[in-house]
């Protein structure tokens, strides 16, 4: 149902309509396939609290998703969306628990402090020429540090906050319809999808991400700044790793400093399984979400069905594989 | 056609092509070329670009397969299917662009993939190898360090290691393309030493060119081809310049339209001074509204570089750009936009299209500020509209806006990027091989337009290498050789002959052609 709310918003990029629109129903079959086996083989997946408790598990890394995507599209990488989450929600912390500020201006700082990481990374990409890979690998480590120096190695607790763990945990959308209470956090990764696939296929800087991808020299040609473009894509991709931070610092009522490395992987994964290609020029938003539900579907799936975890990692494994290499067959087909 | 090969039949102990055709999708590439080449001479191959020199090569050296025609080396009827057959018969090649790897010794690059081994072919025999080379350079009488890295030799070194690597197949023909083209004058003489000291030793020598006194110092006879025909093999002793100029340019001018009268709007761009490398020296000129300006000259003269350099897509050395009079700074393709000077390049699909995208969002690319609602917000209904208003405009065939522009043809690519500029309001236009990949019907179709263009007052340098193109288009005419201007030409006068003698002098060569 969520899924076709996206795919109204998510319009057709033009000429990338019947490639992007296979492969969006691909990924989709084979969640909804997933599903169904589990369901059959799995007695308590499919009941109420096994459902939202996948939802809840998918909030971060699909907002993570998200932010991966608008980098993935516009050519580049970004390995440090994982620790840039823990950096903001650090820096959330400080900002609410250290210095007493209001809850408004914590949110605030988790997104500007995003925006201004993401900002340095696109910076040192689009004008050191360093490439993304190492740029974001470098600052992968760097914020983890920073987190790491700023909190003191502890965790910040939000107890003089008790609102804070409203955003992640209540349910709005239960005050509206009680036997459908969502968590937020849940609610918040389909509107940032949304928004994020508004900004892709609707804005300005979205036509910018798409060419940019596509291809940059053409783009430079064309008299367009793409070194600006590409800082702004960074940015608007770190703001969103911010939004991730509030997330789970919400859920776990804490800033976590030493959390947050992995998240990067999960994020890329879901990506490139929603179809989104790696070499940049083509992707969707509705992509990435299916991406990150299929993994988390997964995940559950056959934790419910008593595989063990160092099994489950290895079926993650393979289906990363094998997504990929179909989504490459069908490619070439077309 | 006489019977031109005739002249040396028989006498042609090395190598002999006879009737060899050749066709690509859509191209006659080589229709009854003929070649031979003796022992211990240096056989000039001539010819615009295009001429079909390069395919023959190919041929040659088993990269290309005829349709048909025979090939005969020493005496013997030759199958060359693949290149390591040719390298097996005695046939090396040197390329305009070497191909070393150079983190890798020479000697090291001369028997890459056939390393003497030792200790049961576990391990290279690096001694060997060493040794081996020493005296192959020992032979080319050259001072060149086997264990020396490729990469901290100079251009010219690293040419002599290609010559090595091929002498080390006893080859016993060896092809030189442009082999001169990154030497300079000492260099140059180093070479032709070699080179004579090769033909005493019984190698054949293919020598490709354009630089006419090259040929006159080494060459004992020349061959001209001319769209895919061998036209003529002369002695090179007695043949004068103009003779050979004049074969190669021999075609017909297909429909002789020449543009009329000049051109005398106002300037609209003028260059002083400009310097970016070596293909770019002291490059000056101006261009009117109105008006289109030729920039002739063989491949590699440095023409491209200049409307790069123009369009800051590369950095200037030095050099004022004045546009509608006003000094301005260039130093990025976003300045040159704003200032209204756009560039076409001839690789549309790289430097020209986002392919993916629509026909719409690549017309509109350069403008899509323009069409966003308070920058933010595209207004894609807006865009749509405007795009197809150039659709229609300018004829672009294409089912809808919404086409990806990867499935247009190449005419209509051209189109596409011809109209990015217009939405721009751009008005000073430089096409670079304007009607490259584009079929004989659609070019009719882009001179149109750019005279359509021109009479609208807009601007126009088109860089070309066809002379036919050039001449049909321009109302003046540049010429550049290797990386200056050797000479401007009034478009309806000029002819094919005087601007191919500018596009091959040489500055240093010039006074001694004039001389003879």
């Amino acid at each position: 149902m969520t899924n076709t709310v996206l795919e109204q918003v998510a319009p057709s990029r033009s000429g990338l309509f019947t490639i992007a629109a296979l492969q969006k129903a691909v990924a989709f079959v084979a969640l909804i396939a997933l599903i169904a086996f589990f369901g059959v083989s799995a007695p308590n997946f499919l009941t109420g609290i096994n459902l939202v408790g996948i939802l809840q598990a998918t909030a971060v890394s699909g907002v993570l998703g998200v932010a991966s995507t608008f980098v993935i599209i516009s050519g580049g990488i970004d390995l440090s969306v994982g620790t840039l989450m823990t950096f903001c929600a650090v820096m959330c912390g400080v900002v609410l628990t250290n210095w007493g500020m209001p809850m408004a201006v914590g949110v605030v700082a988790a997104l500007a402090f995003g925006a201004l990481a993401g900002a340095v990374s696109g910076l040192i990409i689009a004008k050191l020429k360093v490439p993304p890979f190492i740029a974001t690998l470098g600052m992968m480590l760097l914020l983890k540090g920073l987190a790491l120096v700023i909190a003191q190695d502890k965790p910040i607790y939000f107890n003089d906050t008790p609102n804070f763990s409203l955003i992640s945990n209540d349910s709005l959308i239960g005050y509206v319809l009680p036997n459908f209470a969502i968590p937020n956090g849940v609610l918040i990764l389909f509107l940032a999808a949304i928004a994020g696939s508004i900004v892709l296929n609707k804005t300005l800087l979205g036509r910018y991400i798409f060419a940019l991808g596509s291809n940059e020299e053409a783009a430079r040609l064309s008299g367009v700044n793409t070194d600006f473009w590409k800082v702004v894509t960074y940015a608007l991709s770190g703001s969103v790793c911010g939004i991730a931070g509030l997330i789970i610092a919400s859920r776990l009522n804490s800033a976590q400093p030493a959390l947050g490395q992995g998240y990067e992987l999960e994020a890329i994964a879901a990506v490139v399984i929603g179809g989104t290609s790696l070499s940049g020029g083509r992707g969707t938003m509705l992509g990435t979400i299916i991406g990150a539900f299929i993994m988390s579907v997964l995940t559950n799936g056959l934790r419910i069905m008593g595989v063990a975890q160092e099994w489950q990692i290895v079926v993650t494994g393979v289906i990363i594989i094998v997504a990929v290499y179909v989504d490459m067959l069908l490619r070439r087909q077309s | 056609m006489a019977e031109a090969g005739a002249v040396s039949a028989g006498t042609a102990d090395l190598i002999e092509m006879r009737r060899i055709e050749k066709h690509f999708p859509g191209v006659h590439a080589l229709r009854d070329a003929r070649f031979d080449l003796r022992r211990g001479e240096v056989h000039a191959l001539m010819g615009e670009n295009g001429a079909g020199k390069s395919t023959l090569m190919k041929v040659l050296t088993g990269v290309n397969q005829p349709d048909s025609g025979e090939i005969l080396i020493e005496g013997g009827p030759a199958s060359l299917p693949n290149p390591r057959a040719a390298q097996a018969l005695g046939i090396g090649i040197i390329h305009q662009e070497l191909h070393l790897m150079s983190h890798l010794s020479a000697a090291q690059n001369i028997f890459i993939g056939r390393e003497p081994r030792r200790l049961f072919g576990w391990f290279t025999d690096e001694a060997r190898a060493n040794a081996e080379a020493a005296a192959l350079f020992r032979r080319m009488k050259v001072d060149i360090d086997p264990k020396t890295e490729v990469g901290h030799m100079t251009v010219a070194r690293q040419q002599l290691v290609e010559i090595a690597k091929a002498l080390s197949f006893n080859s016993k023909a060896l092809i030189m393309d442009e082999p001169t083209s990154a030497l300079n004058e000492t260099e140059v003489e180093h070479l032709f030493a070699i080179i004579e000291d090769l033909k005493r030793q019984g190698v054949g020598i293919v020598y490709i060119t354009h630089k006419m006194d090259e040929v006159k110092r080494i060459a004992d006879r020349i061959t001209v081809m001319r769209d895919g025909q061998t036209i003529e093999t002369l002695p090179a002793a007695g043949t004068p310049i103009s003779k050979i100029i004049s074969l190669m340019v021999g075609r017909e001018l297909a429909d002789a339209a020449r543009p009329e009268g000049r051109a005398d709007g106002e300037e609209a761009l003028r260059v002083e001074g400009l310097n970016r490398g070596p293909m770019v020296r002291d490059v000056s000129f101006t261009v009117r509204k109105g008006e289109i300006l030729g920039f002739a000259g063989l491949m590699g003269a440095g023409r491209t570089e200049v409307a790069r350099a123009i369009f800051g897509a590369d950095r200037k050395e030095s050099g004022d750009i004045y546009v509608h009079g006003r000094k301005r700074r260039i130093d990025s393709p976003a300045d040159a936009v704003r200032h209204g000077v756009a560039y076409l390049s001839e690789d549309r699909k790289r430097f020209g299209l986002v392919t993916p995208m629509s026909v719409g969002d690549n017309m509109t690319m350069a403008s899509w500020p323009r069409f966003a609602l308070a920058r933010v917000l595209m207004r894609d209904a807006a865009l749509r509209r405007t795009s197809k208003e150039y659709v229609n405009l300018l004829k672009v065939k294409t089912p809808s806006v919404d086409q990806e522009t990867r499935l247009l043809s190449g005419g209509n690519q051209q189109k596409v990027v011809i109209a990015k500029w217009l939405l721009r309001d751009c008005d000073i236009l430089f096409f670079d091989e304007p009607t490259r990949g584009i079929d004989v019907g659609a070019k009719a179709e882009i001179y149109k337009l750019l005279q359509g263009l021109a009479e609208q007052g807009k601007a126009i340098v088109v860089i070309s290498s066809e002379l036919p193109e050039v001449l049909r288009l321009s109302h003046r005419i540049v010429v550049m050789c290797e990386g200056r201007i050797t000479g401007e030409l009034d478009g309806p006068t000029a002819t094919q002959e005087a601007i191919m003698t500018l596009a091959t002098q040489r500055a240093a060569a010039a006074n001694r052609l004039e001389a003879q």
